[in-house]
């Protein structure tokens, strides 16, 4: 994009306050410019909020234009443009967390706090804030609380009451110490696992660990004796399909880039995860980082890259953390950097952290994010293999599905392509939450019947199955009656949901549907970039009519004007994120019409959940 | 480069190798209606006024952003598409405040022109009507975030023409609002050169100028600027 250096008010300028520590901060940097955000990151870090005049020295210091600066930090949620308070308080809202009570938590705080908070602006004392997923449904629901003296901790399983008492000693200055980081619980037979077959088992911090199981001899081999065509077909042969939700082939995708034409080529592995209620791929980069960057390597050998970047979610902190570390060390044993193994073969990863948008797991928008822009999605083609970062070629793949490479070169696509069912082969990860015994991971062949992932989380709690969410808010549900089917890509799009990235949210019969139609909504609501019609005026449009029906004041009417939207949606929005937001409200509305004809004006929420004045309610 | 061959609502054209497929159409007599999309600019395919089916294509793409291909097969004005485009401008419509008999660009609004085109006489959505700010800081614009429908051709003038970039958008989704610099008000913007291009880019009356009764648009020849630029920076 032709962007301009413009001429700043120079008068404005000698009124700044000094920034004194951005020197060094930009000192960091080396694509300056396009390292926008993560400069705002680090800023945010130094300063506590990203104000004007910041924003405003780093335009300068970046030659970029104000508005541009000030465009990107108001795009993404994770800067604060306002000073916080100085304990912040957040609760997760994320699909677990949801469906047990967040929601409803979170309203009765911020009645409860509204004058300690100084209204929604917030005053320097105490701030309350929703926070998206944290990958930690097991503890739902979830509450975050930080202060500046103090890393943030996590509390699980909160009340309104509980939450009062936990700030009221925060602010005394005696906050008990809470889980600092929510673990994840492998669940199901370890035998099965492929991608996740080291984790648990190994030091995530370690290399040699790593190396001791494995860890890099797949790249090795395919530098010394394969050649990178040989490392395509591979994975062609083996059947691998994307991981990421869209199931398309990857071999085909590394021939693509393989076979376009330019010199310069980059991977970008997607670590991005921003569907409500999906853990999984933080599963992987936090406990075996090594995995996903041998497998973007022996990418980079297959499609002639030197460069990738790994996109991590801002709420993955130790993910983060332990990449770069991971990186480090393997670059200092000749794994990864320059002349890998002594060849000539130089791959060099960067970790990008993102800051708060599920539109940035959208190819485009992740590609514009990387670069240090808005998350805005742009219209394909021409596709990120032919026309990706900095124009040039470049492979995107989630990084489940980089964690599937290195088995497969080292124990052949015949082996792979083995397990799950004709055209799924292999594995996927899952995570399972909302309604279940122990929330966690599980590792599967594909094809595995819905029923037995769910033993594997210990059965439904809190009452009958009732529904299972799969695809998160892009997806839609299975009842019961479909207990039994395979879980892969074909036979879910089959039942009008995805399989998706792998979240699936377990739901019991004393959970409303509508009420988590809506949630799903809210989501891609505020999570639409705001760039197309359907998908920006449609999810406001469609929310408020969930809204009212939620409260018991829709008609007839209004609810096929809701399903008119959706189908508007779906077929005229620019990304995927619109075109699958009405996902949800059309398969619950598939599979539980009768629970929205009993929402109608005068009717009832068949659960109890939705409260509403005067219509008559069970609870 | 062979020319294009391709055929739009049963009329076979021909276009020129990289035209869209609203240029082929156009070229050829036949008008698909937009509202993002100014000539001379880099297509952003925002609105999704312009979808057109293509035959054997899942879904309608936007004619503006999409290259025509020999062979196409081109629908623009199915049921099913012109059904779509009301919901659209009705979703526009019902966004913010536009009323019409108030308005500095009645009867020169696009935006009106389009929903007179689709006879669009009634909204089906609840109007959200937000409490929106206007800007009159400019010395001789102004800017009135009510009537604004977010199709960026400002921002995109600014920056692909007049090479300013002092407009940009904030914040996203329906909070999203078009910016001067650090969301300051216009009149205080460094990087403001008062043009006029985005006034004039504007197809509603969201950007206007102060003083001039009815405002003419659309009059600003972006190719023979490009070409100017062109020049000047070889
Ligand atoms: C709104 C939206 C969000 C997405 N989020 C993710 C994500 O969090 N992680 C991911 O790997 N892919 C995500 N995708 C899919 C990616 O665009 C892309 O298809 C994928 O990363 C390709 O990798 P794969 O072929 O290995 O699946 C998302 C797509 C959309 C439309
Ligand atoms: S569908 Fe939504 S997220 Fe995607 S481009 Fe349109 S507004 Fe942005
Ligand atoms: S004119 Fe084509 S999408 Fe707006």
């Amino acid at each position: 994009m032709g962007t301009s250096v413009m001429g700043n008010n120079i008068d404005a300028a000698e009124n700044l306050p000094d920034y004194p520590e951005l020197k060094q901060l930009l000192g960091r940097t080396t694509l300056p410019g396009h390292e926008l955000i993560e400069l705002l990151h680090a800023a945010q870090q130094q300063y506590g909020h990203l104000d004007q005049p910041l924003l405003g020295q780093i335009a300068r210091s970046l030659k970029l234009p104000e508005s541009l600066v000030y465009g990107v930090a108001s795009f993404y949620h994770a800067f604060r443009l306002e000073p916080p308070g100085r304990t912040r308080c957040a609760v997760c809202t994320g699909t677990s967390c949801h469906i047990k009570g967040g929601t409803r938590l979170l309203e009765q705080l911020q009645q409860l706090l509204d004058p300690a908070c100084g209204g929604s602006s917030g005053d320097s004392r105490l701030s309350l804030e929703s926070v998206r997923c944290l990958g930690a449904c097991g503890m739902a629901p979830l509450v975050r609380i930080e202060q500046s003296s103090t890393p943030a901790r996590l509390y699980s399983q909160m009340t309104p009451d509980l939450t009062l008492n936990l700030l009221q000693s925060a602010m005394e200055g005696g906050l008990p110490p809470g889980e600092a980081l929510a673990p994840v619980r492998l669940l199901g037979p370890a035998s099965q696992r492929i991608v996740l077959a080291n984790c648990g088992a190994i030091d995530p911090d370690s290399l040699a660990s790593a190396r001791a199981a494995g860890a890099y001899t797949a790249l090795e081999q395919s530098l010394r004796r394969m050649s990178p065509d040989q490392v395509c077909g591979q994975i062609r042969d083996s059947g691998l399909r994307g991981r990421g939700g869209g199931g398309y082939p990857t071999g085909l995708k590394w021939e693509l880039v393989r076979s376009a034409p330019g010199k310069r080529k980059f991977v970008v592995a997607n670590g991005d995860e921003g569907d409500p209620g999906a853990f999984m791929d933080r599963t992987l980069m936090e406990l075996d980082p090594h995995r996903v960057l041998e497998g973007m390597a022996i990418a980079g050998f297959a499609t002639g890259a030197d460069h990738g970047f790994i996109y991590v979610r801002g709420e993955y902190p130790l993910a983060a953390r332990r990449l770069r570390a991971a990186i480090a060390e393997a670059e200092s044993a000749a794994c990864l950097g320059r002349n890998i193994f002594g060849t000539p073969f130089t791959f060099q990863v960067r970790v990008r952290i993102g800051a708060g948008a599920f539109v940035c797991g959208e190819e485009t928008a992740l590609m514009a994010s990387i670069m240090g822009r808005r998350g805005q999605p742009v219209i394909r083609p021409p596709y990120p293999a032919q026309h990706g970062l900095w124009g040039r070629p470049t492979l995107i793949n989630n990084v489940e599905t980089f964690g599937c490479v290195a088995p497969i070169i080292l124990k052949g696509a015949a082996w792979f392509s083995s397990i799950g069912t004709p055209g799924n082969n292999g594995t996927k990860v899952f995570s399972i939450s909302g309604d279940v015994t122990v929330a966690g991971v599980v590792e599967v062949p594909l094809g595995t019947p819905l029923r037995q992932i769910l033993e594997m989380a210990g059965g439904v709690t809190g009452g009958d199955f009732k529904a299972a969410q799969t695809g998160g808010a892009s997806g839609g549900c299975i009842t019961a009656e479909h207990l039994d089917i395979p879980v892969d890509y074909d036979s879910l799009t089959g039942l009008g949901t995805i399989m998706g990235s792998g979240g699936m949210i377990i739901i019991n019969d004393r959970r409303c549907m509508v009420d988590l139609a809506r949630f799903f909504m809210r989501f891609c609501q505020s999570e639409s970039c705001g760039k197309c019609t359907p998908c920006r005026a449609g999810t406001e449009q469609a929310l408020r009519l969930l809204d009212a029906l939620c409260s018991g004041e829709a008609d007839l009417e209004q609810l096929e004007r809701l399903e008119e939207l959706c189908h508007l949606m779906r077929e005229t929005s620019l990304c995927g994120l619109g075109m699958a937001a009405p996902n949800p409200v059309l398969s619950t509305l598939r599979w539980f019409r009768q629970e929205y004809l009993d929402h109608l004006r005068n009717g009832h929420c068949p659960a109890g959940v939705c409260r509403r004045g005067a219509a008559p309610c069970r609870d | 480069m062979p020319r294009l061959k391709l055929s739009i609502d049963g009329i076979p054209v021909s276009a020129g190798p990289g035209a869209t497929i609203l240029q082929a159409a156009r070229a050829n007599g036949i008008d698909i209606a937009t509202l993002c999309h100014l000539k001379g600019l880099i297509p952003a395919g925002a609105c999704r006024i312009c979808i057109v089916e293509v035959a054997g294509g899942r879904r309608p793409v936007p004619a503006c952003a999409t290259r025509a291909e020999s062979g196409m097969v081109i629908t623009t004005a199915s049921e099913r598409l012109q059904a779509a485009r009301r919901q659209i401008v009705e979703l526009l419509l019902a966004e913010r405040n536009h009323q019409c008999p108030v308005c500095v660009m009645n009867n020169n609004c696009e935006l009106q022109a389009v929903a007179r085109r689709f006879g669009i006489d009634h909204v089906r959505y609840g109007f959200i009507a937000p409490t929106l700010t206007v800007d009159i800081s400019h010395e001789r614009f102004g800017l009135d975030h009510n009537r604004c429908i977010l199709c960026r051709r400002c921002v995109r003038v600014c920056d692909q023409v007049e090479g300013a970039h002092t407009w940009d958008v904030r914040a996203r989704g329906t909070a999203s609002r078009i910016i001067s610099d650090l969301a300051r008000p216009w009149g205080e913007s460094g990087s403001c050169t008062g043009c006029g291009k985005c006034v004039q880019a504007c197809p509603t009356g969201a950007l206007f100028e102060k003083d001039v009764q009815g405002t003419r648009k659309g009059t600003l020849c972006l190719e023979k600027l490009l070409e100017w630029r062109r020049r000047r920076t070889r």
